[in-house]
């Protein structure tokens, strides 16, 4: 084998290492399984971005400006995008608070961890109510449906519903998710692994989903938002 | 701190031992179990598929001779059909069934990963079957829009199902979805991070390299059917415009404005082409096991063998559009996709010379197994190079849509994988059950079925020449030619005995259930990991006491000056060369 390898020097080489051990990542059964997920999870995302640029691009009828749409007014004039803006600023400020409960799960610190997961969640429904916000004042005061929309092309109100709903749906699933892990970080349960229990590495895994969903989030505001 | 991976610490991994009937047999978490489970009911449903498939043939083989066919009824068939054949037999048989048995017992691992997740993937996979099968009783029936299901007509009223049978359909494929991502998600971790000490992946037998790829691409492609459903969901359930354009029909507007019936379809093939290599690339790997077991020799090129399947792998994503020629899409599309089609042959040819090498000068057993491996061979290439035609746009334009293409695609990803399906189920058929099945009658399944779907498939090519096309219920008033309504008469006939000759295959399976004689531990004298459990029959935890560590590749067949003419993978040097095997330094 070895000698096998420094003859054939060159990707050869390359393969028999990366292949040569029982795991192909140095990382927990969970974690590598959440990578293959969310890679999964991206070609969801990607297909749905994808299917929205071919409709907006197909569909007749003109497409509505989104800085219009979605521009909130306190008092004077109406300020574009202000909603999304607060929104993404929250979600992006999430994953910081995310980044330090891992960061304080591998000190084993069990209060700081918790503490910061629960503000991370938190965050994250703060987001989700936002959202609800924003759907309601569409769907209410704009007449906006999935079916037909009074600003333009119909496409508009679909791929809107469609794709942040299914996103939101990820918010709040990750919500669900951060709470659970919180609640057995609080419980100690991290703290002294017995087989089959779990680690702090758990806290991590929740962190990959968690900026996942918030990195989604950055190409939707970019790509229905901002175009 | 040193990282410890998890495989390594064998007596931490927590298996959830069954203590009552119900989760011993029902809701196991035993891989194997779960595996026979997911064999069962895709058998099960794949009977529907097949049963649905002799009504077709019997319209067009006796056209007007019986009452019960209609129009709606046909095209209803056709539809459940295709989906169940795809989707629900072959994906669930190879990756499901195959995946979960071979899985853990090829790379040495005591279950899959998650073994939980993976019960999970079985109940989620027949929850999805049951929804499918309630469109048969839906108000309207199944629905009857062919299995690609392109919009518009498949949710507009007039196509059989539009109302009910669509929509059981479209759900059924999104639960399939997570199912299969639950499995497929395992199925990958446990291939790359379970693995037994000394089996590197250069030395995994082709059969998991197959498997394995095969769920990266379920993993990667099956999103785009996951959207596209959705789509169509929204499209029919709330009145979206996403695949609809305006339609005026018999001077009724749809109500639909501006939709992009194209998208469905650039989506649908995007998932639908990395399909055909889920089912094809486990059908090649474990293929590639049998003929080089039953050759006693090793596989010809075992590397080129691993980056043949990695490559095809990797080219499925980029051949989509080759379904789509006669779409309307951009002519230029055609002539890149035309060109990676005829790309993805290379590594696929590769693959073919090398089993046909593999046998060359081989100790051949003629056993059931092996029949059906040399079988595929034949369907394969014959199936290979009219798919090589078809990549042409010139070629395919003229015969889009008539039988030749029935033709091509029965051979290349029905029969063919089928084909591999059964030689292997034979195969590990005494692993599985630890009993023989019934020698005389897999021969007869065998020379039945391999004439059988020739006598099937070959006239088709000649009907599409004629122009005959597909998915019609009758030809009325046109004939294509004299010999026509014959040839059909004659496939339908030739479909018949087919049909009919797979309960043999059933019944043989049972039978040896309990009458067969009981087998030898390894009975093929095989060399891979499965063949070298502790028990004939492996138990939960596959490994009794200790995993097993591997010092070889899987193809130690007739080592020169070997005593015995296999070397299993779990042989270490110092044995080989006590049997004197010559140059069998652990590679």
């Amino acid at each position: 084998m070895a000698q096998d390898a420094i003859a054939n020097a060159g990707y050869q080489e390359v393969v028999a290492d990366w292949s040569g051990d029982r795991q192909a990542f140095q990382v927990p059964w969970g974690k590598a399984m959440m990578w293959f997920f969310l890679l999964s999870d991206v070609f969801i995302f990607g297909c749905f971005l994808s299917a929205y640029m071919a409709v907006r691009v197909a569909t007749v009828d003109p497409w509505p400006n989104s800085a219009e749409v979605f521009a909130l007014s306190f008092g004077g004039d109406p300020i574009p995008l202000i909603l999304i803006a607060i929104m993404t600023f929250i979600l992006i400020s999430s994953s910081g608070t995310m980044a330090m409960a891992v960061n304080f799960a591998y000190r084993n610190d069990r209060v700081k961890t918790a503490a910061l997961i629960f503000m991370t969640a938190a965050f994250g429904a703060m987001f989700v109510g936002m959202q609800v916000f924003e759907w309601t004042k569409l769907i209410v005061e704009e007449g906006v449906r999935p079916w037909a929309n009074p600003m333009g092309a119909a496409q508009f109100g679909s791929v809107f519903f469609m794709i942040t709903g299914f996103h939101g749906m990820h918010v709040t699933i990750g919500v669900i998710y951060l709470i659970t892990v919180a609640v057995k970080v609080m419980r100690g349960h991290y703290d002294n692994p017995k087989p089959g229990k779990g680690s702090y590495e758990l806290v991590e895994i929740a962190g990959l989903y968690w900026h996942f969903v918030d990195l989604v989030w950055v190409f939707i505001f970019a790509f229905f938002y901002l175009w | 701190m040193a990282y410890v991976a998890i495989a390594d610490r064998d007596h931490e991994q927590p298996l959830h031992h069954p203590h009552s009937f119900i989760t011993k047999w029902v809701f196991s978490q035993d891989h194997k179990i779960i595996a026979v489970q997911y064999g069962m009911t895709a058998v099960g449903v794949g009977l529907v598929a097949l049963g649905l498939s002799l009504l077709m043939r019997l319209q067009l083989g006796f056209p007007d001779s019986f009452s019960f066919l209609t129009p709606d009824t046909y095209i209803q068939s056709v539809t459940m059909h295709g989906m169940i054949m795809v989707v629900y037999l072959l994906t669930a048989l190879l990756l499901g069934a195959f995946g979960n048995y071979l899985i853990p017992l090829m790379v040495g691992a005591r279950d899959m990963v998650f073994p939980f997740m993976n019960m999970l993937s079985y109940w989620f996979y027949l929850l999805s079957v049951i929804v499918l099968l309630t469109g048969f009783f839906l108000p309207g029936g199944a629905t009857g829009a062919g299995w690609t299901l392109y919009p518009p007509q498949s949710i507009t009223g007039g196509t059989p199902g539009a109302g009910g049978g669509i929509i059981s359909m479209l759900v059924s494929l999104a639960i399939f979805i997570v199912a299969f991502t639950m499995g497929g998600l395992n199925y990958v971790t446990t291939v790359l991070q379970a693995r037994c000490r000394g089996m590197t992946l250069m030395r995994m037998p082709l059969s998991i390299w197959g498997i394995f790829t095969a769920a990266i691409l379920g993993l990667l492609a099956f999103p785009a059917l996951f959207v596209a459903a959705v789509m169509m969901l929204f499209d029919a359930l709330l009145g979206t415009s996403f695949f609809m354009p305006a339609i005026i029909s018999q001077g009724e507007s749809s109500g639909t404005i501006g939709g992009n019936p194209v998208l469905f379809q650039h989506l649908f093939w995007f998932f639908g082409h990395p399909e055909v290599y889920i089912v094809a690339l486990p059908a090649f790997g474990m293929v590639s096991d049998l003929l080089s077991t039953h050759a006693r020799k090793n596989i010809f090129g075992y590397r080129m063998m691993v980056w043949a399947i990695v490559a095809i792998g990797a080219i499925s994503f980029v051949v989509w559009a080759h379904h789509m020629y006669v779409s309307g899409m951009n002519p230029y599309f055609g002539f890149f996709f035309a060109t990676t089609t005829l790309i993805i042959a290379v590594p696929t040819a590769l693959k073919v010379y090398n089993w046909t090498i593999t046998l060359w000068k081989g100790n051949i057993r003629l056993n059931v197994p092996m029949l059906f491996a040399i079988g595929f061979i034949f369907t394969f290439i014959h199936g290979g190079l009219t798919g090589l035609y078809l990549g042409n746009v010139a070629a395919d334009i003229p015969l889009s849509d008539t039988y030749f293409v029935v033709g091509h695609f029965h051979m290349v990803m029905g029969v063919s994988p089928i084909m591999v399906i059964f030689g292997a189920i034979y195969h590990w058929y005494p692993k599985i059950t630890g009993r023989m099945f019934n020698n005389t009658l897999g021969k007869i399944h065998f020379w039945l079925t391999f004439l059988g779907v020739y006598s099937i498939y070959l006239p088709m090519h000649y009907l599409g020449f004629l122009g005959v096309p597909r998915r019609y219920f009758a030809y009325e008033g046109i004939s294509f030619s004299e010999t026509t309504q014959a040839v059909n008469a004659n496939i339908t006939i030739a479909a018949l005995i087919v049909g009919v000759t797979q309960l043999l295959f059933l019944f043989n399976l049972v039978w040896s259930l309990r009458k067969g004689k009981p087998a030898e531990h390894n009975p093929w004298g095989a060399t891979t990991l499965e063949w070298h459990t502790p028990d004939k029959v492996p138990g939960h935890g596959n490994w009794g006491a200790s995993l097993p560590t591997v010092h070889r590749w899987a193809y130690d067949y007739s080592v020169p000056g070997a005593s015995q003419d296999f070397l299993p993978q779990t042989m270490s040097s110092e044995e080989a060369i006590s049997l004197g095997a010559r140059g069998t330094e652990e590679t």
